[in-house]
């Protein structure tokens, strides 16, 4: 098998703090493929957004990579210089953001934020990044890209200024694209929409792609493979059918029973009860325990390890979920 | 744009009637100039002469129609003292001013920006702490203090510069102006960094706190993510941003240092408008500060005006043409 093109192992990330040292993210793993898509979920403060900016080396002081590795097509990144890392940002690896209110300078025309990401990275003509920028937002499904190059982000609608930030993002052809929940803030219809062509865009480069979100329903529709994380673990990973249909984390299984779903009208919705650990506050053991049906002794000792299941599957829990009895019966 | 600017223009119209009215009850209530102008000795006879020369014999409400109509043929008034309309006695001392001003600005701005943003990009380093704090002694040191100790360490210890006055004038563009001489230089100097420290102080918190709050935006961390340099970081999006409320502050503060050199110029008996102000409240000559306060309601809202298109230059969500506001 290929080298994949973004292989993150046991990365830990953390935060000191006037209450200590708090561990953002604990011994992540994964890989991504060129073309892949890869779906990172899980609810705020689970680590997912800091995983994604470890992966572009933004963490910023008071945090740091306390460990682990992030290697880009077999080249390390973790130890790099600040220099060598943004000869690196937007041009192997890009990122977009949640809001696409705020992602963009409101003060700088559009022409002037797509062309200086082309001139951070190669030394080529305004005329030339122009004419590139140009290709780009026509590329995303922006109308007449040249007048638009020269209107500033207020006069976009929000679906139109993210398509601009991935078009900005995808100037460079980069190898990975992390995407830090970008549709969240859109309509359906324009998060539809915003999928579709980040999907095509994806597959015609060979862009391999982090996509982070709380949102089972994207990740359904857009990733190939998906991780779950939870108090900065992952605590399973597998393709994203197998995953979503018979999930092995009580954790995986809360999530998918709290997505409202037309199969089940009114039957109400199962929760998780209680919130996700504060940093802080995680609770010795397996960090899920205390919000978890099937948490025994065992799960308030220890910190389950990762447990490999068939179908190229990972969790970590004492006690998984059984196969669902209507795939059996 | 045009509707705006006579919209503008309209407001600052209104703004200039009601302060004409302040401005001319006000300083009829200050006392009577005929103690002061006529001579000690003069009888009965000799005083109501003078009064009736200057018109104040007549009512309030009818010297207050005449006032108001010289105004609006440009006129406002013959200073008691100097014999001479008002407003050129005034407008011979306003390049001297306005050099003081410009100087002072020019080097509030190059004080104060630069270490406004070094202190907000690293707030918690002991370089941006010391810079805040300093920035409190700017506020807080009295000007007229600041001004002797200037004058003591440079003029009167070093001889480096000179203590007092304005330099000889050279003619540009067809106005008298020391800026460009050497010599007038030298006499700019001092006055003008007494008056440019407070202004630098203000210009660095505000500069500061413009800063942080524009770093912490997700444009800059998207910038970061394009893999910018930290130059092109700072240097474009960072300072686009905070200069917006920078220009508000400026344009209010040059107003005032325009108006209220006051205390500067008599430290350093400076022959401005704001040291002819101050001659002329002791002297009550009335025409003159009349038309030197309408002058500075004029300015002030001149000033305002330029603030607000610069605003539009700046950031183009204040495009002005949108004018239901």
């Amino acid at each position: 098998m290929a080298i994949p093109v973004l292989d993150v192992d046991n990365l830990v990330v953390s935060f000191g703090t006037r209450e200590g040292e708090l561990t953002a993210v604990n011994g992540v793993t994964f890989q991504v493929h060129a073309g892949e898509v890869l779906g990172l979920v899980g609810e705020s403060g689970s680590g997912k957004s800091v995983t994604g900016l470890a992966v572009m080396g933004l963490i910023d002081a008071p945090g740091r990579i306390a460990s682990g590795s992030i290697k880009l097509l077999g080249e390390e990144l973790v130890g790099r210089s600040e220099r060598e890392l943004r000869a690196i940002r937007g041009k192997r690896i890009a990122m977009i953001f949640q809001d696409p209110m705020t992602t963009l300078n409101p003060v700088l025309r559009i022409d002037t934020q797509m062309i200086e990401a082309i001139r951070a990275h190669e030394s080529v003509s305004e005329k030339a990044a122009r004419d590139r920028a140009r290709q780009a937002l026509a590329q995303v499904g922006i109308p007449s890209p040249e007048e638009r190059l020269n209107a500033y982000p207020h006069q976009f609608s929000g679906g139109m200024r993210q398509r601009v930030a991935i078009a900005t993002a995808l100037l460079n052809r980069p190898a990975v694209l992390v995407a830090d929940e970008p549709t969240t803030a859109l309509d359906v219809t324009i998060q539809a929409q915003i999928l579709a062509e980040v999907q095509t865009l994806a597959a015609d480069h060979g862009t391999a792609m982090v996509w982070i979100t709380h949102d089972l329903s994207v990740v359904a529709g857009l990733a190939d493979r998906i991780a779950v994380m939870y108090s900065g673990r992952i605590v399973e990973t597998g393709p994203v059918e197998g995953v979503l249909d018979a999930p092995i984390h009580p954790y995986t299984n809360g999530l998918i029973g709290s997505v409202p779903s037309r199969n089940r009208r009114g039957v109400p919705l199962a929760q998780i009860p209680g919130m996700a650990p504060s940093l802080a506050r995680v609770p010795p053991g397996c960090p899920f325990n205390p919000r978890c049906a099937r948490a025994t002794a065992t799960c308030r000792a220890d910190m389950p390890g990762p447990t490999l299941y068939e179908g190229d599957r990972m969790a970590r829990c004492h006690h998984p979920v059984p196969a669902p009895e209507s795939a059996a019966a | 744009m045009l509707v705006y600017l006579i919209r503008r223009l309209s407001q600052s119209l209104l703004v200039v009637a009601v302060m004409a009215t302040l401005v001319f009850l006000a300083v009829y209530a200050v006392g009577n100039p005929v103690d002061i102008l006529a001579n000690p000795d003069a009888d009965q006879q000799e005083r109501a002469a003078i009064t009736a020369r200057l018109g104040l014999d007549r009512p309030l409400y009818e010297q207050f129609g005449v006032f108001i109509w010289n105004a609006l043929h440009g006129d406002l008034g013959r200073s008691f003292v100097y014999n001479a309309p008002a407003v050129d006695v005034i407008l011979e001392r306003l390049p001297a001013t306005m050099e003081l001003a410009l100087v002072g600005l020019v080097f509030s701005i190059l004080i104060g920006i630069p270490l406004g943003v070094l202190a907000g990009l690293k707030p918690e380093s002991w370089f941006g702490r010391t810079i805040m704090s300093g920035s409190i002694l700017g506020f807080s040191l009295p000007n007229f203090w600041i001004g002797l100790m200037l004058i003591l360490l440079f003029a009167v210890e070093l001889k480096l510069l000179p203590a007092s006055g304005r330099g000889p004038t050279a003619s540009v563009l067809g106005f008298k102006t020391a800026m460009f001489t050497w010599e007038g230089l030298k006499h700019l100097i001092l006055p003008a960094v007494t008056l440019a420290l407070y202004k630098a102080a203000l210009v660095v918190r505000v500069a500061q706190a413009g800063t942080r709050e524009v770093m912490l935006q997700d444009y800059i961390r998207f910038a970061r993510a394009k893999g910018l340099s930290p130059l092109r970081i700072v240097g474009v999006h960072v300072l686009k941003n905070m200069m917006i409320p920078v220009v508000t502050v400026l344009g209010l503060e040059l107003g005032s240092m325009i108006a209220f050199a006051v205390v500067t110029e008599s430290v350093f008996a400076y022959p401005g408008m704001g040291k002819l102000l101050i001659d002329s409240i002791n002297r009550l000559d009335r025409p003159i500060i009349v038309a030197y306060l309408m002058m500075t309601v004029v300015i002030f809202v001149v000033i305002n005006l330029v603030v607000d298109l610069l605003y539009a230059a700046i950031d183009p969500r204040v495009r002005l043409s949108d004018a239901k506001g």
